[in-house]
């Protein structure tokens, strides 16, 4: 490895040219990422070395599992990221995935010809990063780099939330870029850490500050101990100071132990199965997704890690979520559902955002909620929400929000749906944004909803299950079956996802949600919903607008969480806006989802809502479908302010309320839904 | 033949092959990764391509001639196959590799072999083109002149 100060990916051996002066590494970066491509077949890895090399990075390919795992332990910090495919003769691609977090903690990216919900959901559960669709395309491999930022990034930021006062001096930050220049620090940081017997806490403190973040190496016998320990005070009592104590490692801090045990709970719920989900969702529902998922922690940052300490939601209720939000139509069946899945959905957090924000609204206006990312899911209660929102249309922003941008009031994590890495392409820092403001503030509120996320997470869900943030929502809901999945039909499924392959994976969530909706029938629901829509509308211009900004809101939602899925929200924020904007009575959504669109729509600046009432109203009419080809929508949320919209749906709302009934929503209000 | 003529001839016979099918966006970018670094990419992958997947069909011959079919190992070879042909992009040959594996979860017999006729055949029709389309290059190559680019356009 070269010893020069440089970026800790440079190359060990042939590092370019670049490499040799640390800054120029640094301007270079990401070249030379060393990257470590596994997967048996042959042609395939031929060519993934060959798009890899034609991206500047440095390749090790290796058609073995077990060979690419004792060359990761020979070399603990040889590598950048690790791909690998998930079906595997020797050992299962996921089996690798967890040993290279537990030792090595290098991003790791599943690949497989496989997009089946539940692999792709497994992938986020046992911690992937990214999950790639075969083909790949090089598109898709241009951007893995951001995984290796985005889990330094969120190392430190575990470092700072796990309440390391002592670690102030540490300067994560400084550290971070520390980092990128002191590859030879870091090794002799953790040699040092590794010999030093007799240096305190104290001393490493000391080192680390002035090092970058040391990245402790879980050896086996290290994970051992810390294993021992947990036993030893029993999981739930397992706190990090005490595990720290009892391991009694020098030169192992809170802060590592405390990242260590959030993986371990993680991967525990991994192996007991899903049984969990509902009750943890929402606590749990960010944590494991910080763990996770890069994006997601930075997201909420400091709400997920406090959720994932307090509970790691269940890695199955995430899964599930993730599961309904990616599509799985899951039979919805009733729109009640959708509705509570949706305010579940919010309290995660982050890519759930969408879900948290319908948990806010649901709070407040149980109907309001699920609108936000669904709100063509969530249809009749959402519908019916809107109606009963009195609550403020800010409740309704929440539930806007939730889809993504949920600005008012959820949070502006909502919009951040950051999308756990899951999809490269869809994370990429864009847009998602909103989730994660939504699962600070959502999982708490949310909690209580614990209504059927799945009707709600659908809609929210699917859009921002995109991501594996996604499991946060599916905590939240175990029922969530996460809007995702069920918009079965919605038209949105078709999202054109124009995402890479890899996001192909995430797309379907999207879709989901519009299935959900046409599940819902009659509800806001994509499909359905415009029927109603169409004839309560009276659309004026104005709704429309603010319909359309509703519509966006959706999409934005969605695009937010899943950033990468862009392609895929605006084809459901079409849809989905649809039924906000319709519903005259929905105008309360609309704005609400407008607004939320604002927030999302920045970020993922999906919201294709191609403006234009007529836009609306052909989407409307047409099955969400087409929104997908319009995929770059146009955020209406800049031509509205949102005391706009609220003025404006307000206005119509009282025009409206006959269409209510319409709707029969009566029944929505989400103390109605029943879960 | 002169180069020109051979470019054309090479030009349309691929255009011909998307149009039907056989290959996909994918192949594209096999062809796009090919430079001065690497003039025989192409050929490299797809020789691999062939060995694997005849080396697979086989074992698929075998998983399904047994009197008691282990239809999880079919499913993973299938799998596999699919893997690499839509990685070429083998469009046809990934096809039959979906339906296979559809039967293949059907746990039917008679279906799953007759899956295997199909992609057998995809296969070797596929091969039997790329092989062709290999070879005008090769020409081209050979009489000095350049290999043009595969433009998309429809």
């Amino acid at each position: 490895m070269n010893s020069s100060s440089g970026k800790t990916y440079m190359s060990t051996s042939n590092s370019s040219a670049g490499w040799k002066a640390g800054d120029a590494a640094a301007d270079q970066f990401p070249v030379g990422l060393r990257v470590l491509v596994v997967d048996d077949d042959p042609t395939c890895l031929m060519i993934l070395e060959k798009m890899l090399r034609t991206c500047l990075y440095e390749v090790t390919k290796c058609n073995r599992a077990e060979t690419a795992l004792s060359m990761l332990r020979e070399n603990k910090s040889g590598f950048d990221v690790v791909i690998s495919d998930v079906h595997m003769p020797d050992m299962d691609g996921f089996k690798l995935l967890e040993h290279i977090g537990l030792e090595m903690d290098l991003p790791v990216i599943m690949m497989s010809a496989d997009d089946g919900k539940h692999v792709v959901m497994k992938g986020v559960t046992h911690g992937a990063c990214d999950y790639l669709i075969k083909p790949v395309r090089i598109e898709a491999l241009k951007n893995i780099w951001q995984h290796v930022v985005r889990k330094r990034k969120n190392e430190w930021k575990d470092f700072e939330q796990s309440g390391s006062v002592e670690e102030g001096d540490r300067q994560l930050k400084q550290s971070e870029e520390a980092d990128y220049s002191s590859s030879a620090n870091e090794g002799n940081w953790k040699s040092s850490k590794r010999r030093k017997d007799d240096e305190d806490e104290t001393d490493d403190r000391d080192d680390t500050s002035s090092l970058k973040k040391p990245r402790v190496v879980w050896s086996v016998e290290l994970h051992q101990q810390f294993v021992a320990a947990v036993n030893q005070l029993g999981i739930d009592k397992a706190v990090p100071k005490k595990i720290l104590e009892l391991m009694n490692v020098p030169g192992l801090t809170r802060e590592n132990v405390a990242s260590h045990l959030q993986k371990y709970r993680l991967y525990l719920r991994r192996l007991s199965g899903v049984s969990q989900h509902p009750s943890n969702l929402n606590n749990s529902f960010m944590s494991p997704q910080e763990a996770t998922f890069g994006p997601l922690s930075s997201l909420n940052g400091l709400d997920l890690q406090t959720l994932a300490a307090t509970g790691q939601l269940p890695a199955q209720s995430l899964v599930t979520l993730q599961a309904a939000g990616l599509g799985r139509p899951t039979g919805k069946s009733g729109i009640p559902m959708p509705l509570v899945d949706q305010r579940n959905i919010f309290s995660f957090e982050n890519p759930k955002l969408r879900f948290g924000d319908g948990q806010q609204h649901v709070n407040n206006n149980k109907q309001m909620n699920l609108l936000h990312g669904i709100p063509t899911t969530m249809e009749p209660k959402q519908l019916a929400g809107l109606h009963h929102g009195a609550q403020s249309m800010g409740n309704m922003n929440m539930q806007v929000a939730s889809h993504g941008s949920q600005s008012s009031q959820n949070n502006p994590l909502l919009m951040q749906m950051a999308q756990p890495q899951v999809r490269g392409q869809m994370l990429n820092d864009t847009s998602l944004g909103h989730p994660p403001r939504l699962l600070s503030p959502m999982g708490q509120p949310i909690l209580s909803n614990g209504i059927a996320a799945n009707v709600s997470t659908r809609n929210g869900i699917q859009e921002n299950i995109r991501a594996p943030s996604y499991n946060p929502v599916s905590q939240t809901s175990s029922m969530l079956n996460f809007p995702m999945n069920h918009a079965a039909e919605l038209p949105g499924n078709s999202f054109p996802l124009g995402s890479t392959p890899g996001i192909s994976s995430l797309t379907p969530k999207v879709a989901f949600q519009e299935d959900v909706n046409s599940d819902i029938k009659g509800s806001v629901g994509f499909l359905p919903s415009y029927d109603i829509f169409n004839d309560l509308n009276q659309h004026k211009p104005q709704n429309w607008e603010l319909q359309n900004v509703g519509m966006t809101l959706d999409a934005s939602q969605h695009s937010n969480s899943l950033q990468g899925n862009l392609n895929h929200a605006q084809s459901v924020l079409v849809q989905q806006g649809f039924p906000s904007g319709q519903v005259n009575g929905q105008n309360r959504s609309a704005t609400v989802v407008s607004k939320a669109m604002f927030s999302s729509g920045d970020s993922t600046g999906h919201v294709n809502v191609q403006n234009g009432n007529q836009h609306l109203n052909s989407l409307l009419v047409d099955s969400t479908v087409r929104i997908k080809s319009e995929t770059p929508t146009i955020l209406y949320p800049d031509d509205f302010g949102q005391e706009d919209l609220m003025s404006a749906l307000l206005k119509q709302q009282d025009a409206i309320a006959p269409a209510e009934h319409e709707f029969d929503f009566d029944g929505y209000s989400l103390d109605n839904i029943p879960v | 033949m002169e180069v020109g003529q051979m470019q054309r001839r090479l030009v349309d016979y691929t255009k011909t092959l998307f149009m039907e099918g056989f290959l996909d966006a994918q192949f594209l970018q096999l062809q796009q990764l090919q430079d001065e670094s690497n003039p025989d990419f192409v050929v490299e992958v797809v020789s691999l391509f062939f060995d694997d997947s005849e080396k697979l069909l086989n074992d698929l011959s075998m998983a399904l001639d047994q009197p008691n079919v282990d239809f999880k190992k079919v499913d993973a070879h299938v799998h596999q196959l699919k893997g690499s042909s839509s990685s070429i992009g083998a469009q046809r040959v990934k096809n039959a590799c979906i339906a296979f594996r559809n039967f293949c979860e059907e746990q039917n017999i008679d279906a799953t072999l007759r899956c295997l006729q199909q992609v057998k055949h995809e296969y070797y029709l596929v091969k039997n083109k790329l092989e062709t389309l290999l070879r005008l290059e090769q020409q081209i190559v050979a009489a000095g002149g350049s290999i043009p680019a595969t433009e998309m356009g429809f």
